[in-house]
């Protein structure tokens, strides 16, 4: 019931591009199309609910390729929303207008019924939307703890106080994310150093200090051997749970990604081609024509 | 009404021929950092060389076409020289973490200074007139040289003939896909000594034809080098950093803006200049034509410093043990020794408020004399004009850099790495050539003089411990803020702009701020300076200057925080004990060469990895 419209986009902008239209409805399995018409229609005796976050006709070209054409979904809290896509589909472009680093050129996004599209990524988060990188950004020259720490101070407003040693400031606050993170035996080793499983935990950690409600996951798992995959899922999965927060997150590990998302959305080429429960998705034609021989992904 | 137009064209044309020679030098500096990413300050001297070498072969041919073979010969020779300098020494630095081939480049342009000085003399040579083209055209009823058309079709010339090489060679080809991804290039099994050898040749020699080609303009001196440098950035930052179709725009644009802006406003050609380049870089910071530079390109090579730590006991002792041995020292010292120790206090705080910006910060200051000169020309316009005491004007010394350092890292932020770094330098001209040219305020080339220290500390000793204390007081200041949150956030920036910008971090904002704070303490240093020599001149805000401090911080080690002291201490104990001698900058030139080629890391980076251990200085973990 939740994360719903995908093809609700076609409905508007889609006026211009008939093709692109006919794309996005006709062709969704049947199972998807359910969550979709109510999610068009509103649910009939349910007072309207504004959900945590709403993507509306999300378009970026780059040159002539459209590589988010006409993107619309909604996630609410408590859910794990997956984007999948071969390369190239617009999965991090996607990720990176909802982040503010990039401007889309038309489209809307609404968080907490605010708009986002216009600010900058550093306001953005002051907002509650944490993010981690597919390839991981912390700060090389700092210690894990104090990683942690500077996403504490910024919390704080503390990014222009002189007063007193940074490494002293929110310690413990810091040593309690890594420790749910299972990275406190290690914080005070530089970030330089670690292994890359361990900086996607960082990462997490340095995500959640601001408290957010909504995550943004590139590839959480990339370069993890498979246990730590569904170990680091695990825990993202406790942390949804225990903190009521909603999490975006894009997989190529399809196991990973049928294993823990709530919902899954898939991209092709710019544009979205399935919405819909995993198993939904799973049997969807189309979403099997994609990856097939594309990549040597089984959906099962 | 046709004379109106004739001088026009005229002019447009006059700023047509002065743009070649900036572009020529522009584009060599362009391909030789596209390809080695080593920004050349010896640049300057190739075009000086270039005009010199010109000077004699043209003596020895004569004739019209003595008069081009010579040009051409020159040409050729600055870049054999060009190609001395990549082979026995650059190519021994290119592993070097960070900046460190600038300090090589440095001591390069001081060898051919006191070269030049030594074969051909100090007297400015008049540069022959080209047989054939003595005489003027008249254009509309205005007369234009004919020498200003020929240097016209000189630099379309090099313009298609470069297009042609980079587009129809295979060794054009290479050179621009190092520029674009040096390591794909790499990876695909090309010879890249031999590229970088080749880069550096045809930059070099496009340095030295264009300071052949325009001798009969502008002749030749030894103040050529640095006079052109500040100009040359301009372009190419202005024209995009790699792109020769971005430097012959920039030269053409900047040329001509000078070509018209005289006209316009006599005086200030330079704020028209410096106008332009701020709009061109608010809207497209990475230049007309240029691509932005990746992240961690320039000057975060190497790896990553390892975390601050409080200092260890043992180095925090030796940190006293050292005050208190410069308390100690009028005790034993003479005079003379004190006038050094103050010069080195001083230096050593501008030297840590320049560390603080590019090591630290992540910001590459290549004109941090603007701050340093600031700073003691507020103190001693506010002592000339307010009467002001000298306690004062010490505070405002710092406060007024501090502002200037706002006003210009407000634009400089905007960019990072190599434009930034240019953009300094650019400002830093800027400064300079105001308060040259602004006589009737600043005195310009006589300076200001007479302003001495306050009564109590006019005697010597009481000024020794006021300066020490200050310096010392400013580095401490300068640690304490590093260490602070502000610090930290600061050096989150430069660490990862993604990571900052997505934990709520507004970089531009903490980087502006910090710059300013750097600008502030260089210009205490500044303040500090005036009073110590009674008076001060635009010297310290030249090039020079900057590049003194920049020697500074690089030879003692960017990467640890007693790299800038330990380089002020070298560096001003070096230059004092050597310029007393004849042909001092030769000496120190080697000297500095010789430092490069022995100590990679910098001073303090080797007396780290020798002595570090037992200060209990953790090193990386491997």
């Amino acid at each position: 019931m939740t994360p719903a419209n995908g093809a609700g986009a076609d409905r508007g902008d889609g006026r211009g591009d008939g093709r692109g239209a006919g794309r996005g409805t006709g062709r969704i399995g049947g199972a998807a199309a359910g969550p979709e018409l109510d999610g068009r229609a509103g649910p009939p005796g349910e007072p309207p609910r504004v959900p945590l976050l709403e993507v509306r006709g999300l378009c970026r070209a780059f040159g002539g390729v459209r590589a988010v054409d006409d993107v619309s979904f909604t996630l609410d809290r408590g859910r794990l929303l997956a984007l999948i896509g071969p390369n190239g589909a617009g999965k991090t472009t996607c990720f990176n207008i909802i982040n503010g680093q990039l401007a889309p050129d038309r489209g809307s996004i609404r968080f907490g019924g605010r708009e986002l599209v216009g600010l900058a990524p550093h306001r953005i988060w002051r907002l509650g939307v944490g993010r981690t990188f597919q390839i991981t950004a912390t700060y090389p020259s700092m210690t894990v703890c104090e990683n942690v720490q500077m996403a504490l101070l910024s919390h704080h407003r503390r990014l222009l106080s002189l007063r007193g040693r940074a490494s002293a400031q929110y310690r413990d606050e810091a040593l309690a994310l890594l420790e749910r993170v299972g990275m406190a035996e290690q914080e005070d080793r530089p970030c330089s150093v670690l292994a890359y499983g361990d900086l996607k935990r960082v990462e997490l950690a340095v995500a959640l200090a601001n408290a957010p409600s909504l995550l943004l996951m590139d590839e959480p798992t990339a370069g993890m051997s498979p246990g730590e995959r569904i170990e680091l899922m695990q825990l993202t999965a406790g942390i949804v749970a225990e903190r009521n927060i909603a999490v975006l997150f894009t997989e190529h590990d399809m196991d990973v990604v049928f294993r823990h998302a709530d919902h899954i959305l898939v991209l092709d080429r710019g544009r979205l081609i399935a919405d819909g429960a995993p198993e939904a998705v799973r049997a969807n034609p189309r979403v099997r024509a994609v990856y097939l021989g594309s990549e040597d992904v089984a959906l099962a | 009404m046709g004379g109106d137009l004739g001088f026009y064209l005229v002019q447009a044309l006059t700023g047509l021929s002065s743009a070649s020679a900036l572009f020529l030098v522009a584009s060599g500096l362009s391909i030789i950092f596209g390809v080695t990413r080593v920004v050349n300050f010896a640049h300057g001297s190739f075009y000086m060389l270039g005009a010199y070498i010109a000077y004699t072969l043209i003596g020895h041919l004569g004739g019209a076409l003595g008069f081009w073979v010579a040009v051409l010969l020159a040409g050729v020779a600055v870049g054999i020289i060009g190609v001395v300098v990549e082979l026995l020494i650059l190519r021994r630095v290119y592993q070097a973490p960070e900046l460190f081939q600038l300090v090589a480049t440095f001591g390069v342009i001081l060898v051919i200074q006191d070269l030049a000085l030594l074969v051909w003399g100090a007297e400015d040579l008049f540069g022959p007139a080209a047989p054939g083209l003595e005489g003027t055209v008249n254009l509309l009823g205005t007369r234009l040289p004919e020498y200003d058309l020929a240097l016209i079709a000189l630099s379309l010339f090099v313009l298609g003939a470069l297009w042609l090489l980079f587009q129809r060679t295979r060794w054009g080809t290479l050179v621009r896909a190092a520029t674009e991804d040096r390591e794909m290039v790499g990876a695909l099994g090309v010879n890249q000594a031999w590229l970088f050898t080749g880069a550096f040749f045809l930059g070099s020699m496009l340095a030295g034809l264009g300071g052949a080609a325009q001798l009969p303009k502008g002749g030749a001196d030894l103040l050529m080098d640095f006079n052109i440098l500040a100009a040359v950035f301009v372009v190419v930052v202005v024209g995009g950093m790699g792109s020769i179709a971005g430097a012959f725009l920039a030269a053409v644009l900047i040329s001509e803006l000078g070509a018209f802006g005289i006209l316009l406003i006599p005086q200030s050609t330079l704020v028209l200049m410096f106008a332009v380049m701020a709009v061109v870089l608010i809207f497209r910071p990475w230049g007309l034509l240029g691509r932005p530079e990746a992240p961690g390109q320039h000057g975060q090579a190497g790896p990553p410093e390892p975390p601050l730590r409080p200092p260890p006991p043992r180095l925090r002792a030796a940190g006293l043990l050292l005050l208190a041995a410069l308390l100690a020292l009028p005790a034993f010292a003479d005079d003379f020794t004190l006038v050094l120790a103050v010069e080195i206090a001083i230096m050593a705080l501008f030297a840590a408020s320049l560390h603080f910006a590019m090591g630290p910060g992540g910001m590459v200051s290549f004109g941090h004399a603007a701050f340093f000169g600031g700073g003691a020309y507020a103190a001693a316009l506010l002592v000339k004009y307010a009467g002001s005491p000298m306690e004062v004007a010490l505070l405002f010394a710092p406060a007024m850099a501090g502002v200037l350092a706002l006003v210009f890292g407000w634009f400089c932020v905007r960019l990072t790495g190599v434009y930034l770094a240019m953009l300094t330098l650019a400002f830093a001209q800027v400064g300079w050539s105001i308060v040259f040219q602004w006589g009737e305020v600043t005195g310009g080339d006589d300076g200001i003089l007479g302003i001495w220290p306050s009564e109590w500390a006019s005697d010597r000793l009481a000024f020794y411990y006021l300066s020490v204390l200050a310096s010392a007081g400013g580095i401490l200041a300068l640690q304490y803020v590093l260490h602070s949150p502000f610090g930290y956030a600061m050096r989150a920036c430069r660490d990862s702009v993604v990571r900052s910008a997505s934990i709520g971090i507004d970089v531009q904002r903490q980087q502006w701020l910090a710059f300013a704070f750097s600008g502030a303490l260089a210009g205490l240093a500044g303040g500090l300076f005036v009073f110590s020599k009674g008076s001060v001149f635009p010297d310290e805000m030249s090039i020079p200057r900057s590049f003194d401090a920049l020697i500074m911080v690089l030879l003692g080690g960017v990467k640890t925080l007693l790299g800038p002291i330990a380089g002020a201490v070298t560096f001003t104990w070096l230059q004092d004990e050597i310029s007393r001698l004849e042909y001092w900058r030769l000496i120190l030139g080697a000297l500095i060469i010789a430092i490069v080629v022995a100590f990679p890391q910098g001073v303090a980076g080797f007396l780290r990895a020798r002595a570090g251990p037992w200060f209990g200085i953790r090193e990386m973990e491997a």
